[in-house]
């Protein structure tokens, strides 16, 4: 990565790069006039004002820079602002307006395809049908730029950024919200998401598909409309992350579907109706993650074998535990669960009776959706208690055979 | 009726049992909060208890007290006053200081542990009204029974069979009927069911600012819409209401023709 | 005073008064005798309102008494057991019951000659019997009623008390009250007794003096003549 940051900077000493301004009252007034004339390492240099414009093609190694933060009005054209196919640009500084919405087409205020080596940062998009498409690029750097739109359904609305067969990606610091989906990944490998905050988009916040060997961490997802979902993927790192107030009837913090090998550490999973949701996932470790406040903190839908759950916190959720089979391969040893209100005599910080996370009730709530208005009645209570003694509907191995005493300082 | 209430008042804020009573809430409350250091989990753990032993409380007190001051209520009965006044003198006694036993027993706690500088008050605020309310409603049912019941023995087996009942039992039956009726939708009729206890009209309407909001939207639209409003928490309280008004009016009723 | 007409009052299958007419006059003191069950205490709670019949009427100086709770301010009670809040004082007590009377109470004279002034700050529950029995006296008496309901005044009381009760009958007596007697003792009713109600199977059997109801029954005394009228009655 850093590298090619180099190689950029020594580019721009050796040529002797020109600089074209663009201004209302300069010798160039559009900003396609300037592409036009540019050549590679140009910096062109755009003024403020208001420039109505769509559809301009990039295809050479050229710098667009913004002073004043310049708009460029898409007028709602069914174009995408920018198209971008280049290698080692560079743009910075801008607000683009208005992209058009149509139901056949892919557009963009940055469509960018077929790239490496590009810089696209601190960039303002407003009312934009898909902010960034990003297509069989890599190398490539989307940095702090704010993304919001007005999306009122998921036909109607693209995502906020979204990668399709790219590899060696980063996407950092950006904000993005009221957008269909957050940020979007499909085919992408070896790349990184990190700092983001991705927040009231109607669909997720975060998408993955089928996308392996990527990481992302510390970003922030708050309030979209289902949580943030990783599907069929394998390596992925998920850590630092904060996931909260996915509150609604089909809302997680997080959706595992088929996910393998991944490991999933000091996240913050708080208000969420699910905190995670797995379906299909095997070998995944899951450490020193924080579950508060959750209707569910986990949620078992599919086959799920050999994850390990360790030191994590559980702390006051409606339903620690939902678990759909009787079967039991994954590991829970050493977390802390607000429920368990067993002894430790050997003062070793470790209770000395097993904690049971899986309650009849919640087998029950699985079967039976609407018995969860029952939450917390004494009858309940005299359920799980006479199943917690023998268990007869729920896995008899699933325990936490070391709970501790003390939650984990976050 | 307030000249009987003062009186029934002192003679029961004087009682052991409700130094008892206010006992058991203070320990309970200190302990909760001292221990835990988590206010959030406090409430629920005191949700528990309170939606439980609220009612059993009122229900034994009200029994109790209907049987054991019966001469003196004959002695009251032939003073110039009105039959009614008596007896909600009486009702309203046992009711407030039970009321204040609780609201001391846990405020004085969770005052000290510096409540108001809590978010929580609200939640911990609705519990006490919540505890009040039940307070108010199992007396009265309490008073309803032992009035139809002259047997002492009686009057008190139904009285806790009613709060075994309310308590347990029903939600059993409810459960048992939900997982039988699987394939209906059931929204409605959860709805309306839980209208007919007020112990689990009060549980929920805790647990809607504390943790179920989201689970209820699970479970579709009609909880959601209903509970999750502020047109809910005053729908909700509107019928707790009608849980105390409807007994109260039963009492008055029953008593029009009782001989005592 | 009082005029009863054909009262009809069932418990359940149990017919306790049986269109019972009865008309007392102002001024004297009637002992209300019967055995168990014959409705002595029926009658008088109909009367206090605490019994509603199921048919006939009571009138109170003329009007009607049933439904209505003012007229109680012009009588006494003497409840037969006394049982009051126990973490009540004897004063507290009082002072409740003068609360709900609009009437002036005389208590102090009561309370000296009952020997109550050691009790006035203990706790009702813990009196004993005999005590009780006095407070409870004391509640009946301090109000100047123009009729006073006895419901067995006797039960618990030492003699020396026992004496001072039947001189305050006999002072009420002699300011024109009507009273109204219920009692086992026999030898109390004929100390103190004007006339005699005798009640039986929901009926007057007997109305009369003492005197009348020994001539009636040709036995000596009290207590022979009312097992006779038992007895003959039963056999």
């Amino acid at each position: 990565m850093r590298s090619f940051l180099l190689l950029f900077l020594l580019l721009q000493f050796t040529l002797q790069a020109k600089t074209i301004e663009v201004c209302a009252s300069c010798k160039v007034n559009t900003i396609k006039e300037a592409v036009d004339i540019a050549v590679d390492g140009d910096t062109i240099l755009i003024r403020k004002g208001v420039y109505k414009e769509h559809k301009i093609n990039i295809n050479r190694a050229i710098h667009i820079i913004g002073e004043g933060r310049p708009v460029i009005d898409g007028e709602g054209k069914t174009e995408s602002i920018f198209a971008i196919k280049a290698d080692g640009f560079s743009i910075s500084g801008l607000k683009l307006i208005n992209v058009g919405m149509s139901y056949t087409k892919e557009i963009a205020g940055f469509f960018v395809s077929h790239s490496t080596n590009f810089f696209i940062k601190d960039n303002l998009l407003d009312q934009v049908f898909y902010g960034f498409i990003l297509q069989r690029v890599k190398y490539g750097v989307i940095q702090n730029n704010m993304i919001t739109g007005k999306a009122v359904n998921e036909t109607s609305a693209g995502n906020g950024i979204h990668l399709w067969k790219c590899n060696n990606v980063r996407i950092e610091q950006n904000s993005i919200t009221g957008m269909r989906d957050g940020i979007y990944f499909e085919f992408v490998s070896k790349s990184h998401i990190s700092d983001n905050k991705s927040f009231k988009n109607i669909r997720y916040g975060l998408h993955f598909m089928f996308s392996n060997n990527d990481e992302y961490h510390h970003n922030e997802f708050r309030n979209n409309g289902a949580g943030v979902a990783v599907m069929y993927s394998k390596f992925i790192k998920m850590h630092h992350n904060t996931f909260h107030f996915n509150w609604g009837s089909a809302s997680y913090g997080l959706l595992l579907k088929e996910i393998n090998d991944a490991e999933i550490e000091n996240n913050i999973f708080e208000q969420n109706t699910i905190g995670i949701n797995i379906d299909g996932c095997n070998r995944i470790n899951y450490r020193n993650n924080h579950f508060i406040r959750n209707g569910w903190a986990l949620r078992f839908t599919g086959g799920c074998y050999a994850n390990i759950f360790e030191f994590n916190n559980f702390m006051n959720n409606a339903l620690d535990l939902s678990y759909n089979s009787r079967l039991n391969d994954n590991k829970f040893e050493g977390n802390y669960w607000s429920e368990y209100s067993g002894y430790d005599l050997d003062k070793n910080g470790i209770g000395d009776v097993p904690f049971r996370p899986v309650k009849l009730f919640s087998y029950v709530v699985n079967k039976t959706p609407e018995a969860i208005v029952l939450l917390r009645s004494l009858f309940v209570d005299i359920i799980n208690f006479s199943e917690k003694v023998s268990p007869v509907f729920t896995p008899d191995n699933l325990v936490d055979p070391k709970p501790l005493m003390k939650e984990i300082k976050m | 009726m307030f000249k009987i209430l003062k009186y029934s008042f002192f003679d029961l804020m004087r009682s052991r049992w409700s130094y008892v009573y206010f006992a058991f809430y203070l320990v309970l409350g200190f302990v909760l909060l001292f221990l835990n250091n988590d206010v959030d989990k406090a409430i629920i753990t005191l949700l528990n208890i309170i939606i439980v032993l609220t009612p059993l409380i009122g229900t034994i007190f009200g029994v109790m007290y209907y049987y054991n001051s019966k001469e003196f209520t004959e002695l009251l009965l032939a003073q110039p006053i009105k039959r009614s006044k008596i007896f909600m003198g009486q009702y309203l006694g046992i009711s407030i200081s039970l009321t204040l036993s609780m609201i001391l027993g846990l405020g004085i706690p969770f005052v000290a542990y510096g409540l108001f500088r809590s978010a929580a008050i609200f939640n911990f605020s609705l519990l006490l009204l919540v505890g009040a309310f039940l307070n108010f409603i199992f007396v009265a049912l309490a008073f309803n029974i032992a009035l139809s019941n002259e047997n002492k023995i009686k009057g008190f087996g139904f009285a806790i069979l009613m709060w075994l009942f309310l308590a347990v039992i029903y939600d059993g039956v409810f459960l048992i009927s939900l997982v039988f009726l699987n394939e209906y939708p059931l929204d409605k009729f959860s709805l309306i069911a839980t209208m007919f206890n007020p112990i689990d009209l009060s549980r929920i309407l805790i647990l809607l600012k504390l943790d179920i909001s989201a689970l209820l939207g699970y479970t579709g639209a009609v909880f959601k819409n209903f509970f999750g409003t502020n047109m809910g928490l005053l729908t909700s309280l509107g019928i707790l209401m009608l849980w105390v008004i409807i007994p109260v009016w039963r009492i008055n009723r029953k008593l029009r023709k009782k001989d005592f | 005073m009082i005029e009863i007409k054909n009262l009809h009052k069932k418990f359940g299958k149990l017919t306790v008064l049986d269109g019972l007419d009865l008309e007392i006059k102002t001024g004297g003191i009637f002992a209300i005798l019967g055995p168990n069950g014959s409705g002595k205490t029926t009658l008088i709670k109909s009367i206090l309102g605490m019994v509603i019949p199921n048919k006939g009427d009571i009138l109170f100086q003329g009007k009607s008494v049933l439904q209505e709770w003012e007229y109680r301010d012009h009588l006494n009670y003497l409840p037969q057991i006394a049982n009051f809040p126990a973490n009540l004082s004897v004063t507290e007590l009082i002072q409740m019951v003068k609360d709900l009377r609009p009437k002036e109470p005389n208590e102090e004279d009561l309370i000296r000659s009952f020997d109550l002034e050691p009790f006035l700050d203990k706790k009702l529950g813990n009196l004993s019997g005999g005590t009780k029995q006095k407070v409870n006296l004391v509640l009946t008496f301090m109000f100047d009623s123009e009729l006073i309901i006895l419901d067995e005044p006797t039960t618990g009381l030492d003699p020396i008390s026992l004496i001072r009760l039947k001189k305050i009958i006999n002072d009420e007596k002699a300011k024109g009250k009507t009273i109204l007697i219920t009692t086992h003792i026999m030898s109390f009713v004929e100390e103190i007794a004007d006339k005699i109600v005798f009640l039986l199977d929901g009926n007057i059997y007997f109305k009369g003096s003492v005197k009348e109801l020994k001539e009636k029954t040709n036995q000596q005394d009290l207590e022979h003549a009312i097992a006779k009228i038992i007895s003959g009655n039963h056999v």
